[in-house]
Order: C-alpha cells, then sequence, then structure tokens
C-alpha cells in the first residue's frame, strides 16, 4: 500500500524525471555543436539554479521574497575576488585583503566558498528578517536586496563600484552549469521531503496549526532561507564564470522580476512547476529576441519593436495569476509511476 | 544655527516626498491588503507624461507647456486615472487571490509601465523645465532655502490635512477606514467594495502624481528610475509605520528622510556614497526592536 512505501521511494520519480529532461536538453545542446545555442543552454541551466533556489525558500515557506537575487550577487562577487587572476586583481581590487590578492582559486573551490559566503549572510540576516511576519518579511528583503546593491555599487576599492569587474576566467560551459542545475534539483527534492522541508510546508499551509503542533516556523524558515542563499550564491558563480564579468546592477530588479515571473508561470508551489516555468519562460524569451532582431521575409524584414519582449513577459505573467494562479504546473509535480519506479506490490 | 535650519528643512522636504508615497502604498494596502509596486512606476508615467514622447536626448515639453492652472490637474487626473485602469483591468480579477499572488501581479503591472516609458522615451535622464523661478533661493532667518523646497512642504501639509478631513469627515472616508478595519464586515453593513477601492486607488494615484510633480521640479529632471527608488523607502515607512496605519505610514515616511539626511551629514566622508545602506540597515534594526511597526493598528494584529 502507499503507506507502506517511505517517501522516497513514491516521490523520487520526480527529480528524476526532471533531470533527465535536463539531461536531455543539455545532449541536444552538445550534439547541435551550435555555439550561440550552447550559450543559451548554459544560461537557461544558471537561470535553473537560480529559481530552484527561490522555490526553495518561497515555495515551502509561502512567503515572497524579494531580495534572493542579492545573494546571487554575493556569490558573483566571491568568485571573482577568488579566482581573479592576482596580477589583475591587484589593479582592480585594492581593497581586498593581501592574502586573497596574492593568491587564486580554482573555480571548484570557489564553488564551495562563495556560496558560503551568502549562506552566512543569509544566515545572519536571516535571523532578523524571519521575525516578520509574511508581507512585511517580503518588503524587508526588498531592502535587503537594496542594502545589497548600494554596498556593491559604491565599494570602489572592493567591487569596483558600478564599473563591471573583468577577468573572471570563464570557465562555465553547457556540463558545469548542467551540474549546478542537477545540485539545485537534488537539494530542492531532498530539502523539499526532509523533515524540515514538510514542517515547513506545513507551516506554510496552517501556520497556526503548525504552531500547535510544535513546529518553530522561524526556525524553519531560516533554514529554508540559507538553504535557498546556498543554492542561489552557486547560481551567481556559475553566471560570472559564464560571463566573465560581473556588475552590480546585473543582480537587481530586473532580474528579480524575471526569476519571480518563471517561478510564478511555471507554479510556485512545486519543483518542477520552478523548473518548467524557466524552460517557458526562456523560451519565450528567445523567442521574442529573435523577433525583435528581425526576420527577413522576401526583401523586408519583419522585427517588432524592441521592449516588446519585456512588456510581453510582464502581460504572460499576469494572465496567468489571472486564469490560472496555480502556474503551468498547478501545483503539480511530474510524475513517473511506471517502470523503474511502478510499485512492487502492484501486480500482487 | 543656519546649518541646522538648512538640515530641518532638507529633512522636512525630503520625508514630505517619502510620507506621500508611503500614504499611497498605505491607503491601497488597507484596502484590500495589497502591497502595490506599480506604485513607482505611476510616479515616473505622471513625470513623462508631461514630455513629448521620443527617444532622442532633447526634450520637448508636451502636457508640461500648459499653464501651471491647468497642469497640475491635469497630471493629478493622469497619475489618478493610471491608478484606477490598474484596478479595473487587473487587480479587480485578482480580488479573491492571496497577498503574495497580488504582490507579485502589481510587480509585473509596474515592470509593465516601466518597459512601455522604456519604448516611448528610452533610458536617457532628460531635462524637464517645469517653474523655473520656484528655484530661486528666499532667505528665512538667515538660512538661505530654495523656495521649491517651502512649497513642497507647505504643499504636503496641506494635502494631509485635506486628506485627514476626507477621512474623518465625509463619508467615502468612513466608509474607507471602516474597510481597512474589516473589509468583510464593512462589505456587510453596506460598504459598496468596488466604490471604496476605486476611490482609494484614485487617491493614490493623485498622490503619486503630486510626487511627480514635486520631483520634477526638484530635481529638473525626467528619470525612469526616479519613482522606484522613491517607491523603495515609501514600502519602508509603511513596514516600519505599521502596515495598515496611516498616520504611521506618514510618521515613517518623515523619520526615514530625517534619518537620510543626518547620515549625510553627520557620515564621515568615505562612508557618505553608503548612506541608503545605512538608512536601510536602521531600518532592518528598528524591525529587530518592533517587529510589527511603530505604530501597528489593532487590526493588524493575528488572530488565533
Amino acid at each position: 500500500m502507499n503507506a507502506h512505501r517511505s517517501v522516497l521511494a513514491r516521490t523520487v520519480s520526480t527529480p528524476a524525471v526532471l533531470i533527465l529532461v535536463l539531461l536531455a536538453i543539455a545532449l541536444i545542446a552538445k550534439l547541435s555543436g551550435s555555439s550561440p545555442f550552447e550559450r543559451t543552454v548554459t544560461e537557461l541551466f544558471i537561470r535553473i539554479v537560480l529559481v530552484v533556489g527561490l522555490y526553495i525558500f518561497i515555495g515551502n515557506s509561502g512567503v515572497m521574497s524579494f531580495g534572493h537575487v542579492g545573494f546571487m550577487c554575493l556569490g558573483a562577487y566571491g568568485t571573482a575576488w577568488l579566482t581573479i587572476p592576482p596580477a589583475m586583481k591587484k589593479f582592480a581590487l585594492t581593497g581586498l585583503p593581501d592574502f586573497i590578492l596574492q593568491h587564486q582559486a580554482p573555480i571548484a573551490l570557489s564553488l564551495v566558498l562563495s556560496p558560503l559566503l551568502a549562506a552566512v549572510f543569509a544566515l545572519l540576516i536571516g535571523r532578523i528578517l524571519m521575525r516578520l511576519a509574511g508581507i512585511a518579511a517580503s518588503i524587508a528583503t526588498f531592502a535587503m536586496l537594496a542594502v545589497i546593491n548600494t554596498v556593491y555599487s559604491n565599494w570602489e576599492t572592493v567591487t569596483g563600484a558600478t564599473s563591471s569587474v573583468v577577468g573572471i576566467p570563464m570557465k562555465t560551459g553547457v556540463w558545469l552549469s548542467f551540474g549546478g542545475a542537477l545540485f539545485a534539483v537534488i537539494v530542492a527534492y531532498g530539502y523539499g521531503i526532509s523533515r524540515y522541508g514538510l514542517a515547513l510546508r506545513s507551516a506554510r499551509d496552517e501556520a497556526i496549526a503548525a504552531a500547535a503542533s510544535g513546529v518553530d516556523i522561524e526556525r524553519q524558515r531560516l533554514i529554508a532561507f540559507v538553504i535557498s542563499a546556498f543554492v542561489i550564491g552557486i547560481a551567481g558563480v556559475l553566471y560570472a564564470h559564464f560571463l566573465g564579468v560581473v556588475n552590480p546592477d546585473a543582480f537587481y530588479l530586473s532580474l528579480t522580476f524575471i526569476s519571480l515571473a518563471m517561478l510564478v508561470v511555471g507554479g510556485m508551489n512545486s519543483l518542477s512547476g520552478a523548473v518548467i516555468g524557466v524552460v517557458a519562460i526562456s523560451a519565450v524569451i528567445e523567442i521574442l529576441r529573435t523577433l525583435e532582431k528581425g526576420i527577413p521575409i522576401g526583401e523586408a524584414t519583419l522585427a517588432i519593436p524592441n521592449g516588446v519582449q519585456e512588456i510581453a513577459i510582464g502581460i504572460a505573467m499576469i494572465v496567468i495569476l489571472i486564469f490560472r494562479p496555480s502556474g503551468l504546473m498547478r501545483n503539480r509535480e511530474l510524475r513517473w509511476s511506471r517502470w523503474p519506479f511502478e510499485r512492487a506490490s502492484e501486480n500482487k | 544655527m543656519t546649518a541646522i535650519l538648512q538640515i530641518v528643512f532638507d529633512a522636512l522636504s525630503l520625508g514630505s516626498i517619502y510620507a506621500l508615497g508611503a500614504l499611497g502604498i498605505a491607503l491601497i494596502f488597507g484596502v484590500m491588503r495589497l502591497v502595490n509596486f506599480a506604485h513607482g512606476d505611476y510616479i515616473s508615467f505622471c513625470v513623462f507624461a508631461m514630455l513629448v514622447p521620443s527617444t532622442d536626448a532633447m526634450s520637448e515639453m508636451f502636457l508640461g507647456s500648459l499653464p501651471t492652472i491647468v497642469l497640475i490637474p491635469v497630471i493629478l487626473l493622469i497619475g489618478a486615472g493610471v491608478s484606477v485602469l490598474s484596478e479595473i483591468i487587473v487587480f479587480r480579477r485578482l480580488r479573491d487571490a492571496n497577498p503574495a499572488t497580488m504582490m507579485i501581479a502589481s510587480f509585473a503591472l509596474g515592470f509593465i509601465l516601466k518597459h512601455f516609458l522604456l519604448m516611448l522615451f528610452s533610458s536617457r535622464p532628460k531635462s524637464i523645465n517645469l517653474w523655473p523661478d520656484l528655484g530661486l533661493p528666499v532667505e528665512i532667518l538667515g538660512a538661505r532655502l530654495p523656495l521649491l523646497q517651502l512649497i513642497a512642504i507647505g504643499i504636503t501639509i496641506i494635502i494631509l490635512v485635506a486628506l485627514s478631513a476626507f477621512l474623518k469627515r465625509t463619508r467615502f472616508g468612513l466608509e474607507m477606514r471602516a474597510a481597512a478595519e474589516n473589509f468583510t464586515m464593512a462589505r456587510m453593513l453596506g460598504v459598496k467594495a468596488n466604490q471604496v477601492i476605486l476611490i482609494a486607488f484614485a487617491i493614490s494615484g493623485m498622490l503619486a502624481a503630486s510626487i511627480g510633480l514635486i520631483l520634477a521640479a526638484q530635481t529638473g529632471t525626467s528619470d525612469i528610475q526616479m519613482g522606484v527608488s522613491v517607491m523603495l523607502v515609501a514600502f519602508i515607512a509603511t513596514v516600519i509605520g505599521g502596515l495598515g496605519s496611516l498616520a504611521g505610514a506618514v510618521v515613517a515616511g518623515y523619520l526615514i528622510g530625517a534619518a537620510s539626511v543626518l547620515m549625510q551629514v553627520i557620515l564621515p566622508l568615505e562612508a557618505r556614497p553608503f548612506r541608503d545602506a545605512f538608512v536601510y540597515a536602521a531600518v532592518i534594526a528598528c524591525l529587530i526592536w518592533r517587529p510589527q511597526g511603530l505604530f501597528a493598528p489593532k487590526s493588524a494584529k493575528q488572530r488565533v
């Protein structure tokens, strides 16, 4: 019977299906051999890391956050500090401690340390923010984003202020970003079925009943906040090594909007929704970008005006919110209940 | 002495803008629990309505060339119009949705408005030449203050007094306060929900428009970002003031204005670029002390 099967056995098909979908996308990108397409797919995977990270907090806690992109900023600058060759750092980022200035960390080390920086920051600030009630907490996350942005846009000697920091090794390709997405999905899934994830979701659905059953809501929210900050920190690291350049304004309102749009369109209460949302919105963005560049039809070029892309995504988001508030996935998970996930007892 | 007076007036005029913004947001929040992220873009919209749409660097006045006596009501009407339209087209359909959903919808709406303006005007800041005479300094108690600063402070006070009279003395005001206190109960007692909400949106839009006018006259530029930065502070002010409390929002707006100006003066030179970070950090510190805000209304208390 269902009740006798472990939670793991009942739900593990969800991450398996998602990972297979992502693997298929990665393979198609690799086999196509087209470099622009590979870049598009790499960007898609980085966005999946970001949005899945958002889902870990927003989906499980039900508290909207407008500040998580700030963790991406911390991760991206963290890796810039660690991995830019010392010869370049000495001139651009003079305010860094000597030890960091004189050494260069491999990206593998940075992939642990930089997200850790974001997670530690989240732990400190989360202690305060998680005390607030839902809406006030959402607005306070906005304040957090504004603090991060103000500091990073003005700290001349450490972050290069508003000018871009260059010289980050461009290492993120399809496979590395796929690895990030894989990690994000597994962490989100693992957290979701853990006692912490269950406790937080119970608090999201029935705060009073959960509190009465001994769930410490503040603490559970904080755990999700820190885990999501770590995952989004990874997105920041991957993004920095993807572009080779970081700039504080890349991690502000526009990215916040796009990432929330992806989460909402997919359906914010399911992991599958987060992943599907990224794929769907990314596809729409790519199509509109192509249209904005113009499509030659005979002699003439048909092009839609610049800016239509953003407006269309905004409208899509509102339409989805009005007519299908639970998103494309309707808050359900993708499941595969046949081989090899079929129940052993089923045929008896 | 004159330096102190200067600081006081700076704080008052900056606080006025924040207070008007916070009031616009708190009004809507009171009647429908909506945190309206599009509010900042209403402000930008009103400012840009004064210019002829073009992506050139040179700006040409459009509505801005109207005589003052016509210009002000027209801009106020535009602000009210955008705000009311957004309620009719978007928010009315989300009446039963949870606050988080409405918040994201308003975020999306703001994004649409912003990119609509970007399409028409490009992202380049443009100059607006609105009432240049008001920039002239006047002398009060030995301090030389721009006339405009005094006018902005005065107008804000008039708006606040008028609004509180409206809320306390008129039928609509009474209905609005009742709706803010307990929306379901107010409806049962015969308050027309749509009407109250529409009026709240109209007033909120007019408040946005008046911020737009003051900002345009003060800075002499129109920038797509100008609304958003005011809105961000105004949000914080509504949280500090206690979500749902109108008076709290206004007081918190003035407090944040004063804190910003004071920090500008007190902070050492090398820390000044980080002023906003200090202000936000102070806000977060304030929330540790009183998570429910300074003036939390009784109705905001969670009932168990």
